[in-house]
């Protein structure tokens, strides 16, 4: 077990490494650059030049490389050229709205698509089946920033019942813990605050869980189909064993296996793919940090956060390989 | 990594506070409505984008000086809700005739937020600080401005920076600072209006002089003063309460001590939205009590929805560029002028602009001194389009057409819609237009270099004069025009070497006819960017150059 | 010397033969058989029927010029004056009084060529990356699993960046343009075929049929091409039809972040959604148009593909 984990970890590295020249090399083929993008329009080209050598990127692209790698040692990523913070800071800052987010609409995800997808299983051929999986092969095929402007449009708007932005009502007093404002409201006992960042947190999350939502439903469902057919609960059911058990106890538990790895990988995608989400609902996370980079040429944060993602989402589908290797010996082997 | 604030329960605080006032007897009225809203409830402003640093002289965009206007003031103001210079934190001022000596008289009674009092020294203190700026703090995206208009600094770092024009500031008397420079320039008096010479109080100054720009050579960090409320005291209307980075808002409080009209609400809180209309939504559902820059084709819904759209004056210009270097065709006069035809800049007015908006006779709007009433005009008119090609020879000219994407300047709303009509009133006319686009951050130097023949682009006035916006495009060749013809150039050398502002302004307007007569491209709008708020709210005097001043503002 | 492998091949592919029989073109045979009477195939086919027919004749179908601003003098945007539908023009005009109906058709042609070239794009370039992963790790002995092992580091890589993200960054190298968008769309569902095609070809290497012809002496690149790799297109197949549906909407994103195709003169549903959405609030129904366009293409595509997944996949058989 040990050795697989070690194994696993030692590939990741070069995953890493390799990514970071990609990406620096990407990053500096980038048409235009910070020298242009951060001053008006007027002025001079001696300014934009001056400019650009003070930022370094006039040295040969190994040369920059080079720095890099040496501050990235040192566990530096370098600032930001849009706002003059280091990136760690800036990552720091904006990854709680990232995870809160996430984290949300993979629980909207969970508590409705694991039981929908059951009903829909055992109604298998129904009208319902029919309406589930057509409702989530809907949601997987509307584009997500149209949907959340749907949503915005009926919910906030013409409804009124939930914000149409941010993160909290401005101005709202609250104490920052962790940068998760619910949890820092629970933490602090300032139930406002939490209650506030919670109702913020609706539509996008519900916005963002469409994807999830449906290959979480359909998965389940699939398995749910899959071990109804299995002999042991054909045995089960036919030994007269309560329904209620059959179905927590070996149905459920069996089919949820590949619905849980898809939960790990479904996560590491949310973190990083909520660009469009985010815009829509001006969240300040990083996906919006991120797009607004590539806009300035900010490189250091393109870099940064990206790498900073990767590694996680290698993380994650390490942890997931992980515990499937406990649930199943059987991939072990392989 | 977290700031840590002591947490209050709303609730019990509010209750609190209520009682206190019932307990004395006072605001008999107040317990009826809840309280006076200027006082309990914060002023919500949505921007654009993140301010970049709360020290003014550290940054050079808008989203900034939003927020740093409202707190540090300069010598001198543009009038509010209009585009004529003024006193600001000096009362008077003047000048020597060769322009090189400005003498200001400073307000009196003026303190800053941290109690010092307003005096010539502190304003030198101001000046000699920036001029005395070492290090990265001479990179141009850190003090642009200080560039812009004053050239370089006391010890230039880098060869290229040009030799600084400022020579010294000095305390006639206690209220009577005098700057000289070493040569006139027509960047004044404006210059001194601009947000990024804010007067920060010489404790303030002495308090972060330690503090550098920092990081490594190529990624600076700005120092730590200029992220966080509290180091640095003005003397405006509001001070800096609280930068919340997670929550992406600054929150301004009121200065009861303020040496005008205090302000009425007691707390504003400016949040970013980057995004148009997610901005839009955020009012309509009451999260925001106001936002800047509003899509034109918002602004009537907004308003038949109750919502306030005061007018802005025009301050800018969208200009067609024709660059002869890019196509030789253009050298032809006939064919500038014909394409100036070809051109329905009124219906683009009509459609695309917001309310307000004007088709553009030069490349100044009429709001700054030295527009000219007896331009050389050129009205849309396609048959005298084809002729003026014919007689040139150019029947069947083709030509390439850039414009910017992912982009709205507040002269340019929608640059893919005016460039998709432009494109079809020129085939009307027999050109045929190869379109090339390019994101804005790549737009400006593919045009700067000469790749492009025909290109949209303008400028927003920083204050109130022409060579701010005619300068940096007609007072030598510029390859982002491609152009020489002396007649332009001497029209602007005879204002640039004019020390006398008010001489100026005639010399301007010889300048926009010669400059009209040679058409170097074609004008197209002046278009004001719309500003919005909520039915509660009243609103600040809508500024031409976009500098409101939120003291004016108040619930209803 | 060729009459002997010739008979070596036989021979594997005569011991493969029952097997194929029984699991290989059978079960395609079958496969489409059922799908002929499963409803969602059929309402999937014919709405992808539809939009193709509409892509390819749209010129014969558009009343009018998509770029003609024939009726630019009857909207103002800016004043919220616009024209819905009208016995002339069906779905109204939109923002620069341009006929939507022929927009919405000739748009349908920009979608279809996004969607068809990404996928194809992806699955070339994936199937490719996959299948000589698959056939190394199966086929190369130790070598073969380091050259496996190698490619699938960089597989792994293109699969730590989101889709989206990825996309975004080859569209601001690229530039702006369609070519970049099919390109940036493309890229970013190689990971996924490489994936799915190494996977299967690794499972049908264990199989019997695979082992019999490895021991008479096949060779290895006919095991490979002959044997293995048709028998594991099921599921890149299933994930191509799926990949036409998805490569629609992140086109469609990609226009949303201003990173679409910007020649103003070719309509597409991705672009003409992202500048209604300026519109929004004065006539969503420019918006509501190119978005229902999309769901429903996409819808199609995806139907498609779900009934192949689900009649080629034995565990959800009836």
């Amino acid at each position: 077990m040990l050795r697989f984990i070690v194994r696993r970890v030692l590939q990741a590295v070069p995953t890493l490494f390799g990514l970071s020249i990609l990406l620096f090399i990407w990053v500096r083929s980038l048409p235009g650059g910070p020298a242009y993008a951060l001053l008006p329009e007027n002025a001079t080209a001696e300014q934009r030049d001056a400019l650009r050598r003070a930022m370094g990127l006039d040295d040969p692209v190994i040369v920059q490389y080079g720095a890099f790698l040496g501050r990235l040692a040192q566990g530096d990523l370098g600032e930001s050229l849009q706002t003059g913070r280091p990136v760690l800071t800036e990552f720091a800052m904006k990854f709680p709205a990232t995870v809160e987010l996430a984290v949300m609409a993979m629980l909207i995800a969970v508590a409705v698509g694991v039981p929908l997808g059951y009903v829909a299983a055992r109604r298998r051929g129904g009208p319902l089946d029919a309406l589930v999986v057509g409702g989530s092969l809907v949601g997987i095929c509307t584009p997500v920033f149209f949907l959340a402007f749907v949503l915005k449009l009926l919910l906030a708007e013409q409804m009124g019942i939930f914000p149409s932005a941010f993160r909290q009502t401005p101005g709202i007093d609250a104490t920052r813990i962790t940068g998760l404002f619910v949890v820092d409201g629970i933490a602090t006992r300032e139930w406002d605050a939490a209650w506030d960042a919670l109702m913020h947190l609706v539509l996008p999350g519900l916005a963002l869980s469409s994807i999830p939502l449906a290959v979480i439903v359909r998965m389940t469902r699939a398995g749910v189909i899959e071990v109804l057919g299995e002999d042991y609960v054909r045995t089960a059911e036919a030994k007269g064993l309560h329904r209620r058990t059959v179905r927590g106890r070996h149905v459920l538990r069996n089919a949820m296996l590949p619905v849980v790895t898809a939960i790990g990988l479904l996560s590491g995608s949310l973190l990083a793919g909520a660009v469009l989400t985010e815009s829509v609902f001006a969240f300040g996370g990083i996906g919006q940090f991120i797009y607004s980079a590539t806009q300035t040429r900010d490189y250091p944060v393109l870099l940064g956060f990206i790498l900073i993602i990767a590694a996680i989402y290698v993380a994650i589908n390490l942890l997931v390989d992980i515990s499937y290797s406990l649930l199943d010996p059987r991939v072990r082997v392989s | 990594m977290f700031k840590r604030r002591n947490g209050r329960l709303i609730a019990p605080a509010a209750a609190a506070a209520a009682l206190a006032l019932v307990a004395a007897g006072c605001a008999q009225s107040d317990r009826d409505t809840g309280g006076d809203p200027n006082e309990t409830q914060p002023l919500i402003f949505a921007g654009t984008g993140d301010p970049r640093s709360l020290d003014p002289a550290l940054a050079n965009d808008g989203e900034t000086f939003r927020v740093t206007r409202q707190v540090m003031e300069t010598l001198l103001v543009h009038e509010s809700g209009g585009s004529e210079i003024q006193g600001g934190l000096a009362e008077s001022w003047e000048q020597s005739e060769d322009g090189t000596e400005w003498t200001f008289h400073l307000r009196e009674g003026v303190t800053f937020h941290d109690g010092e009092p307003l005096n010539a020294e502190a304003v030198c203190a101001n000046f000699d600080r920036w001029f005395n700026f070492t290090g990265d703090y001479q990179s141009s995206n850190q003090t642009y401005y200080w560039q812009n208009v004053f050239g370089g600094f006391a010890e230039n770092e880098d060869e290229d920076l040009p030799e600084s024009i400022y020579e010294s500031c000095t305390a006639e008397d206690e209220l009577t600072p005098v700057i000289t420079l070493t040569e006139s320039s027509a960047s004044f008096p404006g210059g001194f209006t601009l947000s990024s010479f804010g007067i920060m109080s010489p404790a303030s100054i002495e308090a972060v002089a330690d503090q550098e720009v920092g990081g490594e050579e190529g990624a600076p960090v700005l120092p730590e003063y200029s992220q966080q409320a509290g180091d640095i005291a003005g003397t405006g209307p509001y001070t800096y309460g609280e930068w919340d980075h997670d929550a992406q808002e600054v929150t301004l409080e009121r200065n009861d001590d303020y040496w005008g009209e205090p302000a009425s609400v007691k707390t504003v809180i400016i949040k970013t939205i980057s995004e148009e209309s997610a901005r839009r939504q955020a009012l309509e559902a009451g999260d925001v009590h106001g936002y800047d820059l509003v899509a034109p084709a918002d602004v009537e819904p907004l308003k038949e929805a109750g919502f306030q759209v005061p007018q802005r004056d025009v301050f800018n210009v969208l200009y067609m560029a024709y660059n002869q270097e890019a196509s030789e065709e253009l050298e032809d006069p006939d064919v500038r002028k014909a394409l100036a035809h070809a051109v329905d800049r009124q219906r683009i007015v009509d459609t695309i602009l917001p309310e307000g908006g004007q088709v553009a006779t030069q490349f100044i709007p009429d709001t700054v001194e030295g527009w000219s009433s007896d331009v050389a005009t050129y009205d849309h008119d396609p048959d005298r389009a084809k002729e003026l090609l014919e007689e040139a020879g150019q029947e069947d000219l083709t030509i390439d057409f850039c414009y910017p994407t992912e982009v709205t300047r507040p002269y340019m709303p929608a640059p893919k819609d005016i460039f998709d009509i432009i494109q079809a009133d020129l085939k009307e006319a027999g050109v045929t237009v190869e379109a090339d686009s390019k994101p804005w951050d790549e737009y400006i130097p593919h045009t700067d270099s000469g790749n492009c023949s025909l290109y949209l682009l303008g400028w927003t006035g920083d204050f109130n004069e022409a060579y701010n916006f005619l300068g940096t495009w007609f007072a030598s060749y510029d390859s982002a025009w491609g152009f020489r013809d002396d007649e332009v150039f001497e029209a602007m050398e005879a204002v640039a070497s004019e020390p006398d502002p008010e001489a100026r302004v005639a010399l301007y307007e010889d300048a926009n006819e010669t400059i009209m007569d040679y058409l170097p491209g074609l004008p197209i709008s002046h278009s004001p960017p719309s500003i919005v708020f909520s039915p509660d709210v009243n609103p600040p005097n809508a500024s031409p150059l976009t500098q409101e001043r939120f003291q004016e503002a108040s619930f209803k | 010397m060729a009459a002997r492998t010739e008979r070596i091949d036989r021979l594997a592919e005569l011991t493969a033969a029952r097997r194929e029989e029984a699991e290989g073109r059978g079960v395609w045979r079958e496969a489409f058989a059922r799908m002929s009477r499963n409803p969602m195939a059929i309402t999937g086919a014919a709405v992808v029927a539809v939009f193709i027919v509409v892509a390819v004749l749209g010129d014969l179908i558009a009343p009018y010029g998509p770029t003609e601003q024939n009726w630019g003098d009857e909207v103002f945007p800016n004043r919220n004056v616009f024209v819905g539908p009208r016995a002339e023009n069906w779905l109204g005009l939109d923002n620069l009084g341009r006929d939507q109906f022929s927009r919405m058709v000739i748009g349908a042609r920009q979608t279809l060529m996004v969607g068809v070239v990404a996928a194809g794009l992806g699955f070339t370039a994936g199937a490719l990356l996959g299948g000589l992963s698959g056939a190394a790790h199966t086929l190369g002995g130790a070598t073969g699993r380091r050259v496996d092992a190698v490619l699938m580091r960089f597989v792994d890589m293109m699969l730590a960046l989101p889709a989206l993200l990825l996309a975004v960054s080859i569209a601001a190298l690229l530039g702006q343009g369609l070519v970049t968008v099919m390109v940036a769309v493309g890229t970013a569902q190689v990971p996924i075929f490489a994936r799915l095609l190494r996977g299967a070809m690794i499972a049908q290497g264990g199989r019997d049929y695979v082992l019999a012809a490895r021991a008479l002496g096949a060779r290895r690149r006919r095991i490979a091409l002959a044997h293995i790799l048709p028998n594991s297109m099921g599921p890149i197949l299933v994930q191509l039809t799926l990949s036409l549906a998805t490569a629609i909407i992140d086109a469609a994103a990609l226009s949303y972040l201003g990173l679409g195709n910007p020649d103003p003169s070719v309509p597409e549903w991705g672009t003409m959604l992202a500048d209604a959405q300026r519109f929004l609030s004065g006539a969503p129904q420019l918006a509501v148009y190119p978005a229902l366009a999309i769901i429903v293409t996409a819808l199609g595509f995806t139907l498609m593909g779900e009934a192949l997944r689900e009649s080629l996949d034995p565990r959800l058989r009836k």
